[in-house]
């Protein structure tokens, strides 16, 4: 473990802008620690070996146990047809592996996911990705509301346009709108980039402790404690890689989208104990 | 939570007793209490529909007395339609306690309404030239085969799924609501209110009578009363935004249109289909899919958006 607050490479690089203050820890990702980050019951699978599942007769948990049965005959690449827009289809896979959706899927879809990629050619209902540690999932239309919830690492790509509470309490990760995102999106963001190239909402950012948002149209109205920050050139290049990654473009050029960071003019970060607090207050 | 669904056909009529009974029982999950329809056939100007019930169903366990009182509730139900100059020229009993009449009557609804309500056990779910309103306890298949809404053509419907949180597991307390006095008009809603009692205050003291204590009720009243106002439909719709308070998405339809509203932080869902010539709305696209088994693309309305949709 390495000691806190050290500068990291992507510090140096200006990726990360955000200071966390108070009682939390910053710690990274050592690349090269990645083997032990590995699941010990993931299977070990060849990308080459493609298998098509048709999915319109079957029941969400016989759905997920089919993918976990296929990664355990070392299948990489899985094309699920007809999902039907079921609910909870795509969860807890914590593994490298190819998965593509052919459809649209319900609520809760690839919760809790550890690793994979996913495709989906179809939208995706409510709290799609909620908790993704890593990975990268690429919706070609719509999402519904609390996309993204919670998550702490990978990339969240949803190209169309994306309900309210998009990335609420995100720890992590990117999560990039192709189109607008509703009201109180970033509520309570802990960490992370949050990429919106259409509108966004009412109360943008609401309270968010840390983490950084960028807005390519207009935003309705900011939360609690967001505010405007500067946009740097090391904004602009990181978002043109990362948005180029997925064949997207900010309307009117990266360099002029609009960057949301936290205030932290919250109470929470002040340094008082409880017992100060009370003398004071 | 609750499961409320919607569609409308633009310019043909189409299964929607069918359409709706599929769309209701995919959502059955959200709320396995009641399920209720609110079904549009083409206007018939010169007779109204009217369905009622004079007892809930689960008083049918109460003893042998209810089966008498029953009767009793229908026969004076049918006294004061004709003292009222009402003749009903059409009468169904799908089940024990509720009825559907079709009657024609060129006086006051309200009157009439009141004056039904009046007898002990009565309710009117609704009066219409286009509407029927059906619910009961159960879930989606078995009420719409209750009440034979398999062959319902029609342009419009909305229904609801209930999972009872806040009132009583019964007919009285499941949705849709009629908006009374006004024919045709019905409401469903997925959410809470929280302004509900002093609203239902301020509207009982403009005249408008509530049935039961479920907060869902309060926006069919608060539409009728927008209405009674000369609001139309989406003027009331989009006031009701930041009139009410609370959490909800509902769905309000008229002899000819189907309209939506999100409340301001958009907390329940909505998923929308809007093709040329049909619009699906639903809690979950899975309800809409059950019409459409191939792929479609939806969307979900926004924070504080009001829709309608002609038929």
């Amino acid at each position: 473990m390495e000691e806190l607050n050290q500068e990291h490479e992507s510090h140096r690089m200006g990726m990360h802008t955000e200071q966390l203050a108070g009682r939390t820890q910053q710690v990274f990702f050592e690349s090269e620690a990645a083997e032990n980050l590995a699941s010990p019951d993931s299977f070990d699978v060849d990308f080459n070996k493609r298998t098509e599942i048709d999915v319109a007769d079957m029941d969400p948990m016989a759905v997920n146990l089919k993918i976990r049965e296929l990664m355990g005959q070392g299948y990489g690449t899985i094309v699920v047809r007809n999902p039907g827009a079921k609910h909870s289809l795509g969860v807890g896979i914590l593994n490298r592996l190819q998965l593509y959706f052919e459809g649209s899927l319900g609520y809760f879809g690839c919760g809790l996911i550890d690793g994979p990629n996913v495709r989906i050619s179809g939208r995706v209902g409510w709290s799609f990705a909620e908790n993704m540690l890593s990975g990268t999932v690429i919706i070609e239309k719509n999402a519904g509301s609390t996309f993204g919830a919670a998550i702490r690492g990978g990339d969240l790509v949803c190209k169309g346009d994306v309900g309210a509470r998009t990335g609420i309490d995100m720890k992590g990760g990117t999560i990039i709108v192709g189109g607008r995102t509703g009201a109180f999106s970033g509520f309570m963001m802990q960490r992370g980039r949050m990429v919106v190239l259409g509108d966004a909402g009412t109360n943008l950012g609401d309270s968010m402790y840390d983490g950084t948002i960028y807005v390519g149209g207009k935003i309705a109205g900011l939360g609690v404690d967001a505010v405007e920050g500067e946009m740097t050139d090391l904004d602009a290049q990181w978002l043109k890689r990362k948005l180029a990654i997925y064949g997207l473009e900010a309307p009117r050029g990266a360099e002029n989208m609009t960057k949301i960071v936290s205030g932290k003019q919250l109470w929470n970060y002040d340094n008082l104990e409880p017992t100060e607090k009370k003398l004071v207050l | 939570m609750c499961g409320i669904a919607g569609l409308i056909h633009k310019g043909m009529t189409g299964d929607v007793g069918k359409e709706m009974t599929s769309m209701l029982q995919a959502l059955k999950h959200r709320g396995p209490d009641s399920t209720g329809f609110a079904l549009y056939g083409t206007p018939d100007t010169s007779h109204y529909v009217m369905r009622f019930k004079v007892a809930e169903q689960d008083d049918l366990k109460t003893g042998f007395r209810i089966h008498h009182q029953i009767r009793e509730r229908k026969a004076q139900v049918d006294e004061r339609l004709a003292e009222l100059g009402a003749t009903v020229e059409h009468e169904d009993e799908p089940t024990e306690y509720a009825y559907r009449y079709i009657f024609s009557f060129d006086g006051d609804l309200k009157r009439l309404a009141d004056y039904v309500e009046d007898i002990e056990g009565a309710e009117i779910l609704s009066i219409g030239n286009a509407l029927e309103l059906v619910k009961d306890l159960g879930d989606a298949t078995t009420v719409s085969s209750q009440y034979a809404l398999g062959g319902f053509v029609g342009t419009h419907g909305i229904g609801h799924t209930r999972m009872a949180t806040e009132s009583d597991v019964d007919i009285r307390s499941a949705h849709p609501y009629w908006a009374y006095p006004f024919k045709d008009v019905s409401v469903v809603h997925n959410g809470q209110l929280t302004n509900y009692w002093t609203s239902r205050r301020e509207l009982e003291r403009r005249g408008h009578r509530f049935m039961s204590n479920c907060d869902s009720e309060l926006i069919a009243v608060y539409i009728a009363n927008q209405i009674d106002h000369g609001n139309d439909l989406e003027e009331a719709m989009s006031r009701s935004i930041h009139e009410l308070d609370g959490v909800f998405t509902y769905l309000v339809a008229t002899s000819d249109s189907l309209g939506m509203a999100k409340d301001v932080m958009a907390a329940k869902p909505m998923v929308l289909y809007e093709s040329d010539s049909f619009i699906a709305l639903a809690s979950e696209e899975v309800a809409i899919r059950s019409v459409f088994p191939h792929e479609i693309d939806t969307s979900d309305p926004y924070e504080g958006e009001v829709r309608v949709w002609k038929s």
